[in-house]
């Protein structure tokens, strides 16, 4: 063995332990209500739920004019506030901490990409919607993409993936439902498109 | 059964809640159905519910019943139950859920899919909740996606890597022939997570990192393209192309140099280029300043770079951001060490964000202030400081007042600066400052003997200001005992001397005794100042009436120590000027005096007070012997006969336990054990202190130990914890001896690791007797501060049918209780 088996490579490690990393991001309102979470270092559930409490009473309590970063145990703690939402990650003491701001500003960039002008009620009812983004934008707590358009594609095509495969089930199963109300009338345009013409593809295969 | 409610619709009514009541009903109800549904194998619906549990789940309420669920969505055909099925699985489970096994399986099966989205959720849920069993299982699988040439599972899969290298580091190897073409990749997001993935190999082993310095001209270039390609729509962030990228390649590039030359050597002028190009308009740019900066310091840099870093560092500190002026506080604490100078030309920016508004940056300059403090900015810096600490909210007071005195105790330019200083600290924050900030002071006053008259006036004036400050009315207390003939005589050449009146003085003190403000330790310290100026004053007999009033105190402390105050006028008058006579100069000890003085003051109350007895130490033999001899029929204080074995017969030695039987009811001696000299007026206290320690409170929980049981002589020990410092562990030993012969000569020493402070206390006697008629006992008291695990070495000698025995042992086995 000659990585990580050796003393001096164990020494090493331990040396470097401080590895960069985001270890959990959290959304939540100006009333506290928990929006989104998504932890990337194994926690029990309990304490999920302690930190979370502290966390969103800790940044709550902060004044508007405060700068962005609070030292959280052995943690740094980034968080920005858009509207009504606070975005709040956790890094490592040897992250940098305005690159992470970057890097909420750039989820936000793609929640209100795919939403058209996001709001919180956004978020609240197509939660699922805003943790497919997240995961198509970070892995892991690594920002996996840099490029927006990307993202959004990746996304779009899943979606329409799910739609198709949805409506090829519906069709087979000879009961036709109407598309769930969630899908946004103004932010899905392409979708819809697409969509009808695949409705009408397959209606005329048929 | 009708179909369950939609996701939506379930949120819409679950928002119409008022109450919380009326939300836990709601969701009380919603779950039973859900349960049913999920009892009933209904396949239609279980995406539906597991994404309402989910919610649910983000709300708060117990989901854990919705786990299994996941795994059957993720094990079913559909996309949209296996995107839900992922989610929720990322959500519900955590690593040390059993349904990893079966996970493991789908996942497997998911990433040979034929659709990569399909391949993209598994490759993210390994990443983010992979277990290190998964990761062994599914590292093949990882590898083989990350040399294919589909650059949106290549992405996912580096990163992938990543995680499976953090669970399971032995598999690093493995990924090694795959990084061979990672850096050629011409698409962002696979460079992006290749550099994090290289980042995570060389942070993790020394081998790998030296493997990757071949890398840094290739990693040069990338970098160099994204500075000077022009405008990319696709990866622009105002005006910078990349900025996540860039980032990640200075931070590779940073642990590439470190402590290299020829890889420092190579990257100099591109960080020289990032470091002069980079638009500074906007959060972007400073974000890649600032890990340009962290990169430059970290390497062997040359040293026009490091200055044009810290510079970089300097004009942080006037932007208008919070944000960028906090990093560059943080950032400078982290340089000052290695460029002092450099650090300490910014000094005034640095002094002025401590009025900034935001505490974290306040916090910032608070410390990095301190650490530019030296011998020829002292004054200016400690004004500065000092009006901080007069404004500053209290959290930061401790901090700063300690601060304070050590940049006081190193750097102060006069005696008298150093006393002023002090004294400023007290008066503004004398709450907020250590137990050990009142002796450090007393210990400087009596030291700068020309100063006295200086400060007992300067003192006296404070107290007529305020009498609130504990600490400060302690050490003037102390000093107007002291010094009282210098206040009243009003001779001081520096300040304009101020007229006071032996009863004035007296007046001040009794007020102490009686204000409600004081608490009991500085009662004790004004009374034995009032006890001292029966001495200095003339007024002898006002002094009597007051220590004899005080004789009936409730407060045992303040009452002891009047009826003893009383004895000496009355039995002993013809000793009281010698005992009450000035303190000598206390000599702090290099070693281990200031660590010794806390100890000391986290015992509180007796040991302040008895502060004051040393001075009989310097007293000629014969009068040490009156005194004993005085002491023995002393009833009201029961005397314990103990040798000292191991201590020289001096008179002095004796007077010291004296003392330490006059002033406590019963308390063993103060311990000259081989570690403490004797003239140290802080181990005196010490031993003083450790009167409750006879008390026979069983430590309550600490299960006593035997810790040698060797040739018939057995040594047990029991524990309890001094209760004002839970730091402190105080350890009984019991030497008992089972051979039909005694034991004589009986020393016991310890030893413990260096973060341990040990101090021994004296033996009860030297001689075990035979048969375990009786045993010896001796108090150590152990100071841990850091709560480790005890570990002691012990070493017994001692003469058994006269031969000599020495051995040594080690104990390992304290019970947990006693450390923790």
């Amino acid at each position: 063995m000659v990585y990580g088996g050796s003393e001096a490579a164990h020494l090493f490690r331990r040396k470097f332990s401080a590895l960069f990393m985001m270890q959990f991001m959290l959304l939540f309102s100006r009333q506290g209500k928990l929006r989104l979470q998504k932890w990337y270092v194994p926690l029990s559930d309990k304490e999920k739920k302690k930190i979370t409490r502290e966390l969103v009473q800790t940044v709550l309590a902060r004044k508007p004019k405060m700068c962005s970063f609070l030292e959280w145990r052995d943690l740094k703690i980034v968080y920005k506030r858009y509207a009504s939402l606070y975005f709040c990650c956790a890094i490592e003491d040897q992250d940098n901490e305005l690159i992470t701001l970057e890097i909420i500003h750039r989820y936000v960039e793609l929640l209100d990409k795919y939403f058209g002008s996001v709001c919180e009620l956004d978020i609240i009812f197509n939660f699922e919607k805003a943790y497919f983004i997240l995961d198509e934008f970070l892995l892991g707590g690594e920002a996996q993409e840099t490029s927006k358009k990307n993202v959004l594609k990746a996304i779009e095509q899943a979606d329409l993936l799910q739609e198709n495969i949805d409506f090829q089930m519906r069709l087979f199963a000879g009961r036709q439902r109407c598309r769930d109300p969630s899908q946004r009338a103004g932010g899905n345009w392409t979708h819809i498109n697409t969509f009808s013409i695949i409705v009408i593809l397959l209606i005329i295969t048929l | 059964m009708p179909a369950p409610i939609r996701l939506r619709e379930l949120i819409r009514t679950i928002r119409t809640a008022r109450t919380q009541a009326e939300e836990r009903e709601m969701i009380q109800k919603e779950c039973a159905a859900i349960r049913s549904s999920f009892r009933e194998e209904d396949n239609t619906y279980r995406c539906r519910n597991v994404a309402k549990l989910l919610y649910m789940h983000m709300l708060g309420y117990p989901a854990h019943f919705g786990q299994l669920e996941c795994l059957k969505l993720i094990a079913s055909q559909k996309f949209t139950d296996k995107r839900i099925g992922y989610l929720g699985a990322m959500l519900l489970l955590d690593e040390r859920q059993d349904v990893h096994l079966l996970m493991t399986n789908c996942i497997k099966n998911d990433l040979n899919h034929s659709t990569q989205y399909v391949q993209g959720l598994a490759l993210c849920t390994l990443g983010c909740m992979g277990s290190s069993e998964m990761c062994r299982d599914l590292a093949g699988e990882v590898e083989k996606l990350l040399k294919t040439s589909n650059s949106y599972l290549r992405k996912k899969a580096a990163l992938c890597a990543v995680h499976v290298i953090r669970k399971v580091p032995e598999l690093m190897e493995m990924f090694l022939p795959a990084t061979k073409n990672l850096l050629s990749e011409k698409n962002h997001g696979v460079l992006h997570t290749s550099v994090v993935l290289l980042t995570e190999m060389c942070e993790r082993s020394p081998d790998m990192l030296a493997h990757f310095r071949k890398l840094v001209p290739q990693l040069v270039r990338i970098l160099k393209n994204l500075i000077m390609s022009g405008y990319s729509p696709e990866h622009d962030v105002s005006g910078i192309s990349d900025p996540f990228l860039q980032v990640r390649i200075l931070r590779l590039l940073r642990i590439l140099g470190k402590s290299d030359d020829d890889s420092s050597e190579a990257m100099n002028d591109i960080l020289a280029q990032v470091a002069t190009n980079t638009e500074t308009s906007k959060n972007v740019g400073n974000a890649i300043l600032y890990e340009t900066v962290l990169t430059i310091m970290d390497i062997k840099s040359e040293s026009g770079l490091r200055v044009l870093a810290i510079n970089i560092l300097g004009r942080f500190l006037l932007n208008n951001d919070k944000n960028i002026r906090y990093v560059a506080l943080t950032s400078l604490l982290k340089t000052v060490q290695t460029d002092h100078n450099a650090v300490q030309r910014h000094r005034s920016t640095i002094v002025d964000c401590l009025k900034d508004l935001d505490v974290s940056i306040k916090r910032r300059a608070m410390e990095l202030s301190f650490a530019l403090v030296n011998g020829n900015n002292i004054r200016g810096m400690m004004k500065e400081l000092l009006y901080f600490l007069d404004s500053c909210d209290p959290e930061f007071k401790a901090d700063c007042a300690s601060g304070v005195f050590l940049a006081a105790e190193k750097y102060a330019p006069s005696k008298r600066w150093h006393i002023d200083t002090i004294m400023r600290v007290l008066t503004t924050a004398g709450s907020y400052v250590r137990d050990d900030s009142v002796p450090n002071l007393i210990q400087l006053i009596t030291n700068s003997v020309e100063m006295h008259a200086y400060t007992v006036q300067r003192l006296y004036k404070a107290l007529l200001d305020d009498i609130s400050q504990q600490p400060l009315v302690q050490v003037a207390s102390w000093c107007i005992g002291e010094y009282g003939d210098l206040l009243v005589s009003g001779q001081c050449e520096e300040e304009e001397p101020i007229q006071v009146t032996e009863d004035e003085v007296l007046d001040v003190l009794e007020g102490l005794l009686v204000s409600n403000l004081s608490t009991p330790v500085t009662r004790g310290y004004s009374l034995t100042a009032i006890m001292k100026l029966s001495t200095r004053f003339s007024s002898v007999n006002r002094i009597k009436k007051v220590v004899s009033i005080y004789g009936s105190s409730i407060d045992v402390e303040l009452q002891q120590r009047a009826v003893e105050y009383n004895a000496l006028f009355k039995k002993y008058d013809h000793m009281r000027p010698a005992l009450l006579e000035r303190m000598p100069i206390m000599e702090k000890t290099a070693s281990n005096g200031p660590t010794e003085i806390v100890q000391t003051n986290g015992e509180t109350e007796p040991s302040t007070v008895e502060a004051k007895h040393p001075p009989p130490v310097t007293q000629p033999t014969s009068q040490a012997n009156d005194l004993l001899d005085l002491l023995g029929g002393n009833d009201v204080v029961p005397v314990i006969q103990t040798t000292i074995p191991t201590k020289p017969a001096s008179a002095g030695g004796e007077l010291l336990d004296l003392l330490g039987d006059l002033s406590l009811s019963g308390g063993p001696a103060p311990a000259p054990a081989p570690s403490v000299p004797t003239s140290q007026p802080p181990f005196l206290l010490d031993g003083l202190t450790s009167q409750p320690l006879f008390n026979d409170i069983a430590a309550a929980g600490i299960p006593s130990m035997t810790a040698y049981n060797k040739n018939g002589l057995k040594i047990d020990f029991t524990f309890e914890r001094a209760n004002p410092n839970p730091n402190i562990a105080v350890i009984t030993i019991h030497a008992s001896n089972s051979t039909e012969a005694e034991m004589t000569d009986f020393v016991f020493q310890a030893a413990v690791p260096k973060t341990f402070q040990l101090q021994l206390l004296s033996p009860s006697s030297n001689v075990v007797p035979a048969l375990n008629q009786g045993t010896v006992t001796q108090v150590i008291r152990v100071l841990n501060p850091q709560k480790q695990q005890l570990r002691m070495r012990i070493k017994l000698t001692y003469t058994h049918k006269g031969s000599a025995v020495q051995d040594l042992a080690e104990v390992n086995n304290f019970p947990p209780q006693s450390w923790q």
